[in-house]
């Protein structure tokens, strides 16, 4: 049956445009049920006997939810007490437009089999298809297709089944429609608090705006949000001006509107106190109102925290806090631009960490939640298992903010275990950094090859056969993903053959699949402190794609012929089948090339390499590549308790960089090679040079040991740092290095299309990509594909050759590199606390690295730890100190101290709060009354709660 | 933010139809009296009249005489009202000359021109309503055309496109999905003995997806011959009965 769609439309020049659309209506879209005789379905996916307990439904049934209750209770449909729901195709469109991530997961949950999820397409079945009727809003007309469909088939499934149908919605409209036609409805909570099986279900339950909350006063505390048009109108006449609210880690009565301008022209607008905040939440994106300058303030140096310590009812103190806020005489220069929260034009809430703070009323089920980031507010749950709850992290979503609420309102979504316990921190900073770190889903590991897995005729036809070479891999201890293998041969004309060869990775994960979009999404593999979040399946990463010894393997081989002065005459790039004949570990290797006696062909080809690459090494050198330095360590993890039990720093060797090296030209070979090819949309790689104000620092710093260095450009700088030591004071140059790292600038992917410098600056070289590691890194997978093409050995897709899209993933694999490496950094950071933890104070000798206006930062060598030892005491007077900031020095009580300077400090775990714990230092050496503290003792403990305070 | 969804995951289209089906195609022939030939032909919402005039003599200059075959004169162009915004330029336009060129390539094969030496055929096509799959929608406009003025032609030429989403080939695109972005395949096929006239292809297509797309726009074109033969016998039908034969 054919009809015909008329609607209008606005197109982007402001037009108004008529568009006329087929819509064809079918007859053969089966229900999905498996009691059903009239369908012609072949593998029904709603069960014959559905089993779900409910107080309230006693019957069989199957239930249909709409979309307000897919898009806020997810969280519940995900159970997997809840199985065998029909999901409209109205309901996953419009869940689609408003939630990406919500409509994942509902995917996500359609592919698992086990739920029974169905999805019926009723907008293309002849009895459920309804016309929009006019003056019909949107949202009415899908409500009533809901409604339509959840009829149809409450008639279509055979009464000899008795399986009912029962729709859950929130809106009470819809609901009284639904019930006036003899539809079973309930709302969405009714529904779950019946079920028998999982009463602490309904802990997950988000709250709707519908339901009247006795929680909130009836005082107005906010006023109100403009609507979304009012807002958009007055954006452009240029009354409200729209930015990214980011709230003050320290203050929670503060908060900044960065407006993004032209180029540089960003701007930030300040927002004081709780009213002109209007509950905009970190992240958000706002429409703000400038005050008038006569009401502009500057930003307060205090620290406020809205932590724990306040109960549920207290909240006249913080109008006092508030005034404190603005009392302060303050000089006119500081003013900044001050503005007030009008309206949220898009909440950026995603679920939250953190602990609960029990109410004092005893039975009271509405708790606060303090999330572990200090940005967001505290929350308002209600729960019933608040006792198991304490002590326990938990993550929470918000659901709305009322304005008569001083807090936002949400509910419990997960106990992720006690605070403190490695497991549960390790996934609050998995949480906390947006590393999807979930197992993989059902619908991801159906694309994987299936077991036995083995290399079929038709690849060995495709590929070169390099099986006969001798490859072996070198990596660090323990690795099993590895991605990398090498060979080196000499040539019958006396050339030497060099090959890279990478796992063939894009073999196996083909474009747009789910495991593609998984991987893309993830971005990179994340290496913390005894765990691993792979980027793709395991059996990828640590068997098929892993480069292991004497297994057959696929691979994408860059072989270079070269002269015996590493000077490349020929690069070719080819798919291969290989078969390592040794996986060794850096130390190995380096014991092979170092031992006279061995000379078989693997220690041959491993003294070729290295011979080569101390050659290319020097070139790149010359050409002014950086050796910059910073403090790595690695924890010796004890096997049974993977409690850290040794701390050291990574150590180089030989080999190390003979790895580097090779793969660093197989980066700059490849990136050539693509951007050759694909000039448009070649993802590449690049480091930009830094300003020259970021070299401040380090100026200063070599000034006050009478050195100079050049920043001018890498080769200047590179030359400099060489030269700069100081006799007696080997650790200088290190220091020295790691200074010059905090002046570099991040490296970032980018599409060659649309950019113009491709320069890597610390590689010095014109260009560069990411090749070698597909397994743990999204966007040598990309280059992979787009080398296959090049080279005619794979076929390309769309979404590869179109920059935009290109640049959009750029962006996200930006983004998850950062994250990852900041989770890195935070897992150290934890275990750290953890050694330090069962040491109890520690005695060591550090160096200055920087010096701040009341405090030193010192570098640990030892543990390549960095802490900071605070002159400033809340309960003590504070020492005299002057801070210079040219030089820079801070002289406190007398003594002066200088960067670079040898200080001895102690270590020790200030564990006061719970959620963030520290490493404190303090002072040792030099003594200086009242400002130093003596020497620990042998017993630890005693002193600790001393330097706790 | 989330762009239109070309294939759900139940395998069906934005308009309802799945990956192979074919819009809608309807025709009428003779529908204009003065003419030698004519058609109008609708391919779900896009909608083509096609008049044929001729074989007559070549008018204008003499230089275009071929002395072994017929000049095939084809003419494209779109009413002022066939888009959703209105067009400024109805013919003349570099994309109508193109579409020209295309439709004297496709009826230069198909028709039998060295029976009509020194002569020409016109070909002349407007486009009242567009919606997705213009050219083929045209070809077969004008294959029924030529057939009602009487020009006999090897074959049916049936046009139709494919295009290529998420690795399944879609079957007869329209509008939305043309410009949904993603690669569309137009081909020109006559039918019986499986030569093409015309193939065009404008985005980039990896070699190895071209025999699965060629193959989807091949039995499309297949489809629309099934259809186009019947509107003939149809038609034939109809005038026998009113000729009284
Ligand atoms: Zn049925």
């Amino acid at each position: 049956m054919l009809k015909s769609k008329t609607f209008v439309k606005k197109t982007r020049s402001g037009g108004i445009l008529k568009v006329v659309r087929e819509h064809y209506l079918r007859d053969d879209i089966w229900c999905g049920s498996e009691v059903c005789v009239e369908c012609k379905d072949e593998s029904p996916v709603l069960e014959k006997d559905p089993c779900m307990e409910s107080s309230m439904c006693t019957f069989p049934h199957y239930l249909i939810p709409d979309t307000n209750v897919v898009l806020h209770q997810i969280d519940v449909l995900e159970d997997p007490l809840i199985r065998n729901v029909i999901i409209l195709q109205t309901v996953l469109q419009e869940v689609r437009h408003r939630s990406a991530p919500a409509y994942k997961r509902i995917k996500d949950a359609i592919h698992n089999k086990e739920k029974h999820f169905y999805t019926f397409t009723n907008e293309h079945h002849r009895e459920t298809f309804i016309e929009r009727e006019p003056g019909e809003s949107a949202n009415d007309r899908n409500d009533r297709a809901i409604r339509a469909a959840a009829h149809w088939y409450s008639k279509h499934i055979p009464d000899s089944a008795e399986i009912k149908v029962v729709m859950l919605t929130n809106d009470r409209l819809n609901k009284e429609k639904a019930e006036q036609t003899g539809l079973l409805v309930y709302r969405c909570d009714e529904y779950i608090k019946s079920l028998i099986a999982n009463p602490e279900l309904v802990d997950r339950l988000a709250l709707t705006s519908d339901e009247k909350n006795e929680i909130t006063s009836s005082k107005i505390l906010f006023p109100e949000h403009l609507p979304l048009s009012q807002i958009q109108s007055g954006i452009k006449s240029g009354k409200y001006i729209q930015g990214t609210f980011r709230a003050n880690r320290d203050n929670f009565l503060e908060g900044t509107v960065f407006v993004h301008g032209e180029g540089d022209e960003s701007t930030e607008i300040l927002l004081q106190g709780l009213q002109k905040l209007n509950r905009a939440v970190h992240q958000d994106v706002v429409a703000v109102e400038l005050l008038p300058q006569e009401d502009w303030v500057a930003p307060s140096a205090v620290v406020l925290q809205d932590d724990g310590s306040k109960g549920e009812d207290e909240e006249e103190e913080e109008e006092e806090e508030e005034k404190k806020l603005q009392t302060k005489q303050v000089h006119r220069d500081s003013l900044k631009p001050t503005g007030r929260v009008v309206g949220i034009i898009k909440r950026n809430w995603r679920p939250y960490c953190g602990m609960l703070t029990l109410s004092h009323i005893k039975e009271s089920t509405r708790h606060l939640f303090t999330p572990a980031d200090r940005r967001i507010p505290r929350i308002r749950i209600e729960t019933r298992q608040a006792a198991t709850l304490e002590g326990q992290r938990i993550m929470v979503a918000i659901d709305g903010w009322p304005k008569n609420s001083r807090y936002p309102r949400g509910h419990f979504m997960k106990n992720l275990g006690s605070a403190g316990d490695k497991e549960t921190e390790t996934e609050v900073l998995l949480l906390e950094h947006d590393v999807p770190h979930l197992p993989f889903s059902q619908n991801v590991l159906s694309f994987l090859p299936s077991m036995p897995w083995a290399i079929t005729e038709d690849d060995m036809n495709r590929r070169e056969d390099l099986r006969h070479l001798c490859v072996c891999s070198v990596d660090p201890p323990g690795c099993t993903d590895i991605d990398d293998a090498l060979h080196c041969r000499e040539l019958e004309n006396g050339n030497l053959e060099v090959g890279v060869h990478i796992a063939d990775v894009s073999h196996f994960i083909r474009p747009g699949n789910a495991m593609d979009q998984e991987a893309a999404s993830r971005g990179t593999t994340v290496y913390l402190c005894g765990k691993r979040i792979d980027m793709v399946p395991e059996l990828l990463s640590s068997n098929l794609c892993s480069l292991r010894s004497n297994v057959e393997r696929l691979a994408f081989s860059c072989i270079w012929e070269m002269n015996d002065n590493a000077e490349i005459l020929n690069t070719r790039f080819t798919k291969s089948v290989i078969n390592s004949k040794a996986s060794l570990t850096y130390a190995e290797a380096q014991m092979k090339i170092d031992d006279r006696n061995m000379n078989d062909d693997i220690t041959k080809n491993l003294r070729g390499l290295n011979k080569l690459a101390k050659i290319l090494k020097a070139g790149r050198i010359e050409k002014g590549a950086l050796t910059l330095s910073s403090p790595e360590v690695r924890f010796h993890i004890d096997s049974e308790t993977h409690d850290p039990i040794d701390l050291q720093t990574k150590e180089l060797q030989e080999t190390n960089s003979m790895v580097e090296e090779f793969m660093l030209l197989a980066n700059i070979s490849v990136a050539q090679k693509i951007y050759d090819e694909f000039s448009e949309c070649a993802l590449l790689r690049k480091h930009p040079s830094p300003p020259p104000s970021n070299y401040d620092i380090l100026h200063k710093a070599i000034k006050t040991k009478n050195l100079v260095i050049h920043t001018d450009s890498a080769k200047e700088l590179a030359d400099s740092l060489n030269q700069a030591d100081i006799e007696g004071f080997p650790y200088f140059n290190t220091l020295l290095r790691i200074l010059a790292t905090r002046c570099m600038m991040q490296a970032v992917y980018f599409c060659s299309g649309l950019d113009s410098d491709f320069r890597h600056y610390g590689l010095a070289t014109p260009i560069y990509t990411h090749f070698t590691s597909p397994i743990r890194r999204y966007s040598d997978i990309i280059v992979h594909r787009l080398l296959a093409v090049a080279i005619g050995a794979d076929s390309t897709y769309p979404a590869l050759m179109d920059k935009h899209k290109q640049a959009a993933l750029c962006n996200n694999l930006n983004y998850r590199h950062k994250m990852a490496q900041y989770a890195q950094r935070a897992s150290v950071a934890f275990h750290t606390q953890l050694f330090f933890k069962s040491r109890g104070i520690l005695n060591e000798e550090g160096f200055i690295l920087f010096v701040r206006k009341n405090a030193i930062i010192v570098l640990i060598p030892k543990f390549g730890l960095e802490g900071t030892v605070f002159f400033e005491n809340k309960d003590k007077p504070s020492p005299k100190m002057t801070f210079n900031e040219e030089v820079p020095t801070l002289t406190v009580e007398g003594h002066t101290f200088n960067l670079f300077d040898r200080v001895r400090v102690t270590i020790s775990l200030d564990a006061s709060n719970i959620q963030h714990q520290k490493i404190r230092m303090s002072l040792l050496e030099p003594v200086i009354p009242g400002v130093s503290v003596p020497l620990p003792e042998a017993e630890p403990e005693a002193k600790k709660a001393k330097l706790d305070r | 933010m989330a762009g239109i969804e070309l294939l759900s995951d139940q395998g069906y289209r934005l308009d309802g139809r799945k990956a192979t089906e074919l819009r809608k195609v309807q025709a009428r022939m003779g529908v204009f009296g003065q003419a030698d030939g004519s058609a109008y032909l609708e391919q779900g919402n896009t909608k083509v009249l096609a008049v044929v005039y001729g074989p007559h003599e070549v008018r204008g200059a003499r230089s275009k005489i071929l002395y072994d075959r017929a000049v095939i004169n084809c003419q494209y162009s779109m009413a002022t009202f066939s888009t959703a915004e209105r067009k400024r330029r109805p013919h003349g336009d570099r994309k109508s000359s193109e579409m020209s060129l295309h439709l004297k390539q496709t009826f230069e094969a198909a028709v039998l021109t060295q029976l009509y030496p020194r002569s020409q055929i016109d070909i002349y096509v407007k486009i009242l309503q567009a919606d997705g799959g213009n050219y083929s929608a045209c070809v077969n406009a004008a294959t029924l055309a030529v057939i009602d003025a009487g020009i006999p032609m090897r074959d049916y030429v049936c046009a139709c496109t494919a295009g290529f989403v998420d690795d399944t080939p879609l079957a007869d695109l329209c509008h939305a999905e043309e410009s949904g972005g993603g690669t569309s395949l137009a081909v020109a096929l006559l039918p019986r003995g499986g030569q093409i006239a015309l193939l065009q292809m404008d985005a980039r297509l990896h070699q190895d997806h071209l025999d699965t797309l060629m193959e989807a726009a091949m039995t499309a074109c297949k489809g629309v011959s099934k259809v186009l033969d019947e509107v003939v016998r149809q038609h034939l039908q109809e005038m026998s009965i009113l000729t009284g034969e």
